[in-house]
C-alpha cells in the first residue's frame, strides 16, 4: 500500500526579552541555579504576575510577520498540572483566545515552494528545569527559566515528509532571528519542536491517529525521529495493528522513538481564564506601531534582490537566507556599484564555503562587506586577475588587513603593461620553438601551453585577457 | 485610652501625651491578658512591634506624623509582613517567615503604623466561622460561646475586645463584613481593585479584596486611605487618583436614596436581626434619607455560582503549597506523587480540601462548561442586578447576615448551612461591589448585629459618610464586649 504522511509542528520560540514574561528577573543563559529566580518565580504566597509588554510586541511582531491576524483582545488561562519545577503548579498560556491566529510561512522544499499555514501561536511561560544529576537520589530544581516567555507556533497538519517539515522549521527559525524575536539557539533550547506524525493510506481524506514527539531540539533529530516515527507507525500498519495516541520521546543515541504517556495517561490540565490577569486589550494603533518596527521581510527582500540587483531566483534566495547575509550582500553591492553578480558570486562561493569549513556565521566572518567589496573592485578594475584574488581573500581569511594592502606587500599587481607582456611572451615563444611551429601547422590546442607558460613566467601577475590578445597575435606572426 | 479612635489617638500622640511605644505597650499588654482566652492573634511579636513603635516616636519628633503614626493595627494573617510568620491560618505555613511586604502592609509601615501582630483567620480565609484555622478557634468576645464569624475572625475579635484599635481584613464572599457584624464592629469591603492583592495570600483571586476593621466608619475612612491605591505589581489593582475617604463624612444625609431588597427581608432572615435591621433604617429615614423597594432576582443564585468560582480559582491557587520550595511537607514519602499526596492530604485541614476538590471538579475535562462557565455567565447577571437597582438608589441597604453570631461547634458538621451566613454578602463580590458592615443593635442573645450597606463602584466615601452619620445619630458601635476582670 501507498502510504502518505501527514506531519504538524509545534515549536516553542523563547522570546528575546531582557526580563521575564510575568516577573522583573533576568532571562540571561547560564548563571547559577536559582540566582534567577525572583518571588514572582518560586511562587512565594501573594506573589502576582505581571505581563511583559516587550513580550507582547514580539508576538506581535511576528503574526504580522506570518500575515495572521492579531487578536485585539487575548486571555491568558491557566494550565494545571503538578511537577517539581512547576512552581506555581500551573503554566500561565492561552487556550481560547491566543494573541496571534492563522497565518502561513512559504517554505523552499528542494526546486518547489511550498505554504505551511499557521493554526496559532501562543504566548505562555517557560519551566523550570529539574536535575538529576550530582544529588544521589534527589532531584534539584533550578527555577532560573520559569517565567521565561514563549511564543508556541502551531501549525496546520500541511507537511508531507520529514524533508518539508524541516525546511519549515529552518524557515521558521531563520524568520523569528530575521524579526529578533529569538535568537534560535537551539543548544540552550531557545527553539524547540514537537511533532504531530501520522500515516494515512495515499488518497484517504481522514487523517490517521497521531503521535507526538516531543522536544526535538536540532533539525537533524527533528528529520530523524520523524522518520522513524513513519517506519514505524507503516510496519504496525501494515502488520494489521492499531496506532494508540500518545506522547513519545526520541532518543538520539538509539535513534528511535519511545512512549512517554498515552492519552489516557494525559493529565486533565483543567484550563481557565488566570484571575490574575486582565485580558490583553490590542489597539488597532498599536498593530501599526509595530509593524512599522518590522524589518523588510524575506519574500519581499528575495524579489527586491532579483529586481534591483538582476540576481537569478536562486541567487537571491541563498542570499537572503539570513538577515545579516541579505545586509553583507547589499553592503559589498552597494560599494561595488554594478555587478551585483560578481558580489554574490564570491559571497555564495569562496565566502560561504570559508564560513563552513570554520564553522562560523556570517556575522562573525573575518571578512567584513567593506573588505570583500575592497577586494572585488580589485578584480573590477583589472588589478587582480580571478586566481590572484583567491590568494588576497584566503590572506585577508587569514587577518593579513585589506586588499591593497596585501597585494601591496606581497607585490600581486596584475601585469597590464602591454609592453612587458609582450617581452615575456617574445620569450617564451623563443624557447619553445618546436611547439611553435607545431601550433603554427593548425595544432591549436597547444594555446593553452603558451598561456600557462606565459602565466607562470609572470607569476600569475598577467592579465590574463591581455595576455591571450598578444600571445595569439605574436604566434600568428 | 483603649476605646479611642484612631482620630484621638493621633491626637494624643501629636501632643506627647502618650508615645506609641507606650500605646503599643499597652495593647500588647492587654493581648497578653486576653488573647490566652479569645485566641485573635496567632503571631505577636513584641521586640518588632516595639521597634517600630520607636521608630514612630522619633517620626512623631521630627514633625513627620501622618494619621496613623505611631498606631499599633493588628493584621490579617494572610498579608505577607518582612521578617514575621505569615500562617494564613494553615499548618501549610507553620514556619513560613515572609520574605516581603504585601503592598498593604508596605502602605501602614509607610504612614508610620506598627504591626501589633497577625490575627487568627479560617485556614487560607475558607471559613464563615474561624473555626478551620488551624490555630484553633477564636471565640466572640461578646460571647465565649459564639463564634466571630470568618473568615477574619481575629481581627474582628481583637477590634471589639480593644486588643488593637483597628485591623485589616480581607473578603471574598463576606469575610470582613459578617465577622464585623457579629463581634458589633465596622468593617469594608471595597470596589475590586481599589486594594493591592500583592501579598495577600489567594484564596480567589477574582474576589478577593483587603480592607479596614475599626470601631467605627471615620476609622474605616483613615484606614483606607492608606490601605488604597494603585500598584503595579497587582495586574487588577486600578490606576485611579487617591482618593480622601474622610472628605464626605459630614455631609447630611437628606435626599440620600437608599434600596431595600425584598429578597433580603424574606425568608431565612432571624426575627431579631431583622428587627435591629428594621430600626436603623428608620433612623436613616429620620436623618432624612428616603426608601425604595428594589428587587436582586438572582440573588438567590449568588450561594451556588460562589461555591463553583471561588473553589476553582482556590484549587488552582493552592496548587503551590506543595512541599517543595516551602512551608510544610510531609515527614515520610515514597516517590514524588506520594510526597505531594501525603504532604497536601496532611498540610490543608477539611474545609480547604474539600474547596480544593469541588474546585478541581468543576474544571475537570466534561464538567467546565457546565459548571464554571455557567457559574461565569450567572455572575455577570448578578452584577446586572446591582447595576439595574443602583438606577432607583444610591445605597442598598439589609442585614448583614441572617443571624447573630452562632456558637461554636454549631455549624462545623454542616458545610451548607455554614455556606448560608454569607447570602447577603457573597453577591457583593461577585459584582465586585464595595460593602459594609455597621453596628446596628444586638439580637434576643445579646449578640451583635451588623447591617450591610452596598454602594455602587467606587462609592466608598458616600459609603463611610451613610455610616458615619448613622453613628453620629447612635452609639452602637461604641458599645463594647465585658471581657473577664473588666468592668
Amino acid at each position: 500500500m501507498q502510504w502518505e504522511v501527514v506531519i504538524g509542528l509545534e515549536t516553542h520560540a523563547q522570546l528575546n526579552t531582557v526580563s521575564k514574561i510575568f516577573s522583573g528577573a533576568s532571562t540571561a543563559y547560564g548563571a547559577a541555579p536559582n540566582t534567577q529566580a525572583s518571588a514572582v518565580d518560586l511562587a512565594l504566597p501573594g506573589v502576582l504576575p505581571v505581563m511583559n509588554k516587550a513580550a507582547l510586541e514580539k508576538a506581535v511582531k511576528f503574526g504580522l510577520a506570518v500575515g495572521a491576524e492579531i487578536s485585539r483582545r487575548s486571555v491568558f488561562a491557566r494550565k494545571n498540572y503538578f511537577y517539581p519545577d512547576l512552581p506555581k503548579g500551573y503554566q500561565i498560556s492561552q487556550l481560547d483566545l491566543p494573541i496571534v491566529v492563522g497565518g502561513s510561512l512559504s517554505v523552499q522544499v528542494g526546486d518547489t515552494e511550498k505554504t505551511v499555514r499557521l493554526t496559532r501561536a501562543h504566548l505562555e511561560e517557560d519551566a523550570g528545569k529539574s536535575l538529576h544529576e550530582d544529588f544521589h537520589g534527589m532531584t534539584g530544581i533550578d527555577l532560573n527559566r520559569a517565567g521565561t516567555p514563549l511564543l508556541e507556533i502551531v501549525t496546520e497538519p500541511d507537511m508531507r515528509s520529514a524533508q518539508e517539515a524541516v525546511a519549515y522549521a529552518k524557515a521558521l527559525h531563520s524568520l523569528v532571528r530575521w524579526i529578533g524575536i529569538c535568537d534560535g539557539n537551539m543548544q540552550e533550547g531557545s527553539f524547540r519542536c514537537d511533532a504531530n506524525v501520522s500515516v494515512r493510506p495515499k488518497g484517504v481524506e481522514k487523517l490517521g491517529t497521531r503521535c507526538e514527539i516531543k522536544n526535538l531540539n536540532s533539525f537533524k533529530f527533528l528529520e530523524k525521529a520523524i522518520e522513524y516515527e513513519v517506519r514505524r507507525q507503516i510496519e504496525i500498519l501494515e502488520d494489521g495493528g492499531r496506532i494508540v495516541q500518545e506522547t513519545r520521546l526520541y532518543d538520539s543515541d538509539r535513534d528511535e522513538t519511545r512512549s512517554m504517556r498515552s492519552k489516557e495517561e494525559a493529565n486533565d490540565y483543567r484550563y481557565f481564564p488566570d484571575p490574575d490577569l486582565l485580558p490583553m486589550a490590542v489597539s488597532g494603533a498599536y498593530i501599526e506601531q509595530v509593524r512599522a518596527t518590522l524589518p523588510e521581510l524575506p519574500p519581499a527582500k528575495r524579489e527586491r534582490f532579483q529586481r534591483e540587483y538582476a540576481l537569478p531566483g536562486y541567487d537571491a534566495g541563498v542570499l537572503t537566507a539570513s538577515r545579516e547575509l541579505a545586509a553583507y550582500f547589499e553592503d559589498v553591492a552597494q560599494t561595488l556599484g554594478g555587478e551585483a553578480k560578481l558580489a554574490a558570486n564570491w559571497i555564495m562561493g569562496d565566502l560561504s564555503a570559508s564560513l563552513n569549513k570554520d564553522g562560523k556565521e556570517i556575522a562573525a566572518s573575518p571578512i567584513s562587506s567593506r573588505q570583500l567589496a575592497g577586494l572585488l573592485k580589485r578584480i573590477q578594475d583589472g588589478t587582480l586577475s580571478g586566481k590572484i584574488a583567491k590568494e588576497v581573500f584566503a590572506a585577508m581569511w587569514a587577518g593579513e588587513g585589506d586588499a591593497d594592502r596585501i597585494i601591496e606587500t606581497r607585490g600581486l599587481k596584475q601585469v597590464s603593461d602591454s609592453g612587458a607582456i609582450e617581452k615575456i611572451v617574445d620569450e617564451i615563444i623563443a624557447a619553445n620553438p618546436a611547439q611553435t611551429a607545431e601550433y603554427r601547422s593548425g595544432k591549436d590546442k597547444l594555446f593553452g601551453f603558451f598561456v600557462g607558460q606565459a602565466m607562470k613566467a609572470s607569476k600569475g601577475q598577467a592579465n590574463p585577457q591581455q595576455l591571450n590578445d598578444i600571445l595569439k597575435k605574436k604566434l600568428q606572426a | 485610652m483603649i476605646n479611642a479612635t484612631l482620630k484621638e489617638l493621633a491626637a494624643l500622640l501629636a501632643g506627647k501625651k502618650i508615645s506609641s511605644v507606650e500605646l503599643t505597650q499597652q495593647f500588647l499588654s492587654r493581648i497578653a491578658t486576653h488573647n490566652p482566652d479569645l485566641n485573635a492573634f496567632i503571631t505577636v511579636d513584641e521586640e518588632a512591634s516595639l521597634k517600630q513603635a520607636r521608630a514612630a516616636d522619633e517620626m512623631i519628633a521630627r514633625g513627620e506624623a501622618q494619621p496613623l503614626t505611631g498606631i499599633p493595627l493588628a493584621q490579617k494573617d494572610i498579608f505577607c509582613a518582612q521578617g514575621w510568620r505569615t500562617t494564613c491560618g494553615s499548618q501549610m505555613l507553620h514556619d513560613f517567615i515572609a520574605p516581603y511586604d504585601a503592598h498593604v502592609i508596605e502602605q501602614f509601615k509607610h504612614a508610620g503604623a506598627i504591626n501589633l501582630g497577625k490575627t487568627n483567620m479560617d485556614e487560607f480565609a475558607m471559613g464563615s466561622s474561624n473555626e478551620t484555622s488551624y490555630y484553633g478557634k477564636v471565640k466572640n468576645p461578646w460571647d465565649r460561646q459564639a463564634v466571630p464569624g470568618g473568615s477574619s475572625g481575629g481581627s474582628a475579635a481583637a477590634v471589639a475586645a480593644r486588643l488593637a484599635p483597628a485591623a485589616s481584613g480581607t473578603d471574598t464572599g463576606g469575610s470582613i463584613r459578617q465577622p464585623a457584624a457579629l463581634c458589633g464592629i465596622t468593617g469594608l469591603k471595597p470596589t475590586y481593585g481599589v486594594v493591592s492583592r500583592y501579598g495577600m495570600i489567594a484564596f480567589a483571586s477574582s474576589l478577593d479584596q483587603g480592607g479596614p476593621m475599626a470601631k467605627s466608619a471615620e476609622d474605616c475612612a483613615l484606614l483606607l486611605n492608606v490601605m488604597a491605591g494603585f500598584d503595579a505589581r497587582d495586574s487588577t489593582s486600578l490606576e485611579r487618583e487617591k482618593e480622601d475617604y474622610t472628605r464626605g463624612l459630614d455631609q447630611p444625609l437628606a435626599g440620600l436614596k437608599i434600596g431595600l431588597p425584598k429578597e433580603f427581608f424574606a425568608a431565612g432572615l432571624s426575627a431579631d436581626v431583622a428587627q435591629a435591621v428594621e430600626a436603623a433604617i428608620a433612623e436613616y429615614r429620620k436623618l432624612g434619607a428616603e426608601t425604595v423597594e428594589i428587587s436582586l432576582p438572582n440573588s438567590h443564585l449568588a450561594i451556588p455560582v460562589y461555591y463553583v468560582l471561588a473553589p476553582a480559582e482556590a484549587s488552582s491557587n493552592l496548587s503551590r503549597f506543595d512541599g517543595v520550595r516551602y512551608g510544610y511537607r510531609a515527614p515520610e514519602y515514597g516517590d514524588l506523587l506520594d510526597m505531594y499526596s501525603k504532604t497536601r492530604a496532611q498540610g490543608f485541614g477539611a474545609e480547604v480540601k474539600r474547596r480544593i476538590m469541588i474546585g478541581t471538579y468543576v474544571l475537570s475535562a466534561g464538567y467546565y462548561d457546565a459548571y464554571y462557565l455557567k457559574a461565569q455567565k450567572l455572575r455577570r447577571l448578578i452584577a446586572q442586578d446591582f447595576t439595574e437597582a443602583f438606577k432607583q438608589c444610591d445605597l442598598i441597604m439589609g442585614p448583614t447576615a441572617p443571624t447573630t453570631a452562632f456558637n461554636l461547634g454549631e455549624k462545623s458538621d454542616d458545610p451548607v448551612s455554614m455556606y448560608l451566613s454569607d447570602i447577603y454578602t457573597i453577591a457583593v463580590n461577585l459584582a465586585g461591589l464595595p460593602g459594609m458592615s455597621v453596628p446596628c443593635g444586638f439580637g434576643a442573645d445579646g449578640r451583635p448585629v451588623g447591617l450591610h450597606l452596598v454602594g455602587n463602584y467606587f462609592s466608598e466615601a458616600r459609603m463611610l459618610n451613610a455610616a458615619h452619620q448613622y453613628q453620629q445619630a447612635t452609639d452602637w458601635h461604641s458599645r463594647k464586649p465585658r471581657l473577664p476582670g473588666e468592668e
